[in-house]
């Protein structure tokens, strides 16, 4: 019987380069109050936020994510037709298929890089670093797009209390590839489908086509997912430090998921993370994201001068699912 | 052991005073905690969360709406103690 060949991969992974799209339109509170019935004081201080990002009508997920995708590759130092594996991680593209991470890939003059779509909505991005990292490490690509990307403003009720008046339209790109040190901790990652329901669409396609349903939008159960998210995630993100060998005192930056200021100050308590870690809040500008969310949040850090290239960072994601996913990475 | 609903109530105006900002001693049983001591939701769960490591109590997300005050709060965790 023949023996088949298999590849190999370098030892360590890491990230090589950050880039950015942010929606045209900064909108501030003021702007969505009325059909909620709310006040900008309100949605400061339930969410911290003062303004979300939100796109152009026609700017669309794969438009961001293009840009985005050209900075990261740009700064990784390397060419579109470097790329051999592009994860496109998104909730909002509006096709169920083809993927977009085809068109994206295509778009960039990645083609024939393998590329799919994942749906793993806030936790996408840390998702994707975890299968990139994979990837790299098995010889099964050298150099990996992951791309966290949504235009969420498609996908809202304005007149929903529960989870629009949060959201924002972005994208985040970095490029995970080969490395002479360890770059990427173990990703701890999780679902807990037990949870479907706290954060969903508010119908089904099938629902949508039988009239017995209006175009759906995304809703959430916010008191039980802020329960969630403070409480079962602060484990999971001790667990990836711990996994990655390191201490939170090691850590220079914490960047979670951007879902709620309130989310993150008791995640940090949790946690137990020293003072002098700096804390990614760049919802307050931003809104929450989604899969978009944790790129922004490290590009912020950098603008802001609380970070650098060889940094400790601890990143995780959580959303809909339930799933969740955290790792500690070394930042490019 | 199973906690009085004195020591009940002294252990919950603690969290609630750890969370709030509140003195303790205003966190009274017939205090609602929205009208009263202007807990919102998100405050609200982690009180909730906080009582039920405290006192080794559940406390579903649905049943949260039912405590209206804090002797709702103390009634409900003194019977799921048992």
């Amino acid at each position: 019987m023949s023996t088949l060949s298999i590849k190999r991969g370098p030892e360590f992974s890491r990230i090589m380069g950050l880039g950015v799209s942010r929606g045209e339109n900064a909108v501030p509170n003021e702007d969505i109050i009325g059909p909620i019935d709310s006040s900008d004081e309100w949605i400061r201080k339930m969410t911290g936020i003062a303004t979300r990002a939100r796109a152009n009508a026609d700017t669309s997920v794969i438009d961001m994510s293009e840009i985005a995708a050209r900075e990261a590759i740009a700064k990784a130092g390397l060419d579109t037709g470097d790329i051999d594996a592009v994860i496109l991680s998104t909730i909002t593209y509006p096709h169920m298929t083809p993927g977009g991470a085809p068109v994206l890939a295509d778009r960039l003059g990645a083609t024939p890089a393998a590329a799919w779509d994942i749906s793993a909505a806030c936790a996408g991005y840390c998702y994707g670093i975890g299968q990139a990292d994979a990837l790299v490490r098995s010889g099964s690509a050298r150099h990996v797009l992951v791309v966290g990307a949504e235009k969420m403003s498609d996908f809202i009720d304005p007149s929903d209390r529960s989870i629009s008046y949060l959201l924002g339209d972005a994208a985040g790109a970095v490029v995970v590839g080969p490395s002479d040190t360890a770059g990427i901790g173990p990703t701890i990652w999780g679902s807990d489908g037990s949870g479907a329901q706290l954060i969903r669409q508010t119908a089904s396609w099938l629902e949508v086509r039988d009239g017995t349903a209006e175009f759906p939008t995304l809703f959430q159960e916010g008191p039980s997912v802020f329960k969630w998210a403070s409480f079962k995630m602060a484990p999971i993100a001790l667990e990836a430090i711990e996994a990655a060998g390191v201490t939170p005192d090691d850590i220079t930056a914490f960047i979670p998921h951007q879902a709620n200021t309130r989310i993150i100050d008791q995640m940090v308590k949790q946690i137990g993370l020293p003072d002098s870690v700096a804390v990614g809040r760049d919802i307050v500008d931003s809104g929450n994201t989604s899969a978009a969310s944790i790129p922004l949040a490290t590009e912020r850090l950098y603008r802001d001068g609380a970070v650098k290239a060889g940094d400790l960072a601890l990143q995780i994601g959580f959303g809909a699912g339930l799933v969740y996913a955290a790792q500690v990475v070394v930042l490019p | 052991m199973a906690k009085s609903e004195a020591e009940i109530l002294e252990g919950l105006a603690a969290i609630v005073a750890e969370e709030t900002g509140l003195d303790a001693a205003e966190v009274q049983s017939a205090k609602s905690f929205t009208d009263d001591l202007d807990i919102d939701s998100l405050s609200m769960m982690t009180i909730v969360t906080l009582a039920e490591e405290e006192f080794d109590v559940r406390i579903p997300d649905e049943d949260v709406k039912d405590l209206v005050t804090v002797g709702d709060a103390v009634k409900y965790i003194e019977g799921a103690q048992s």
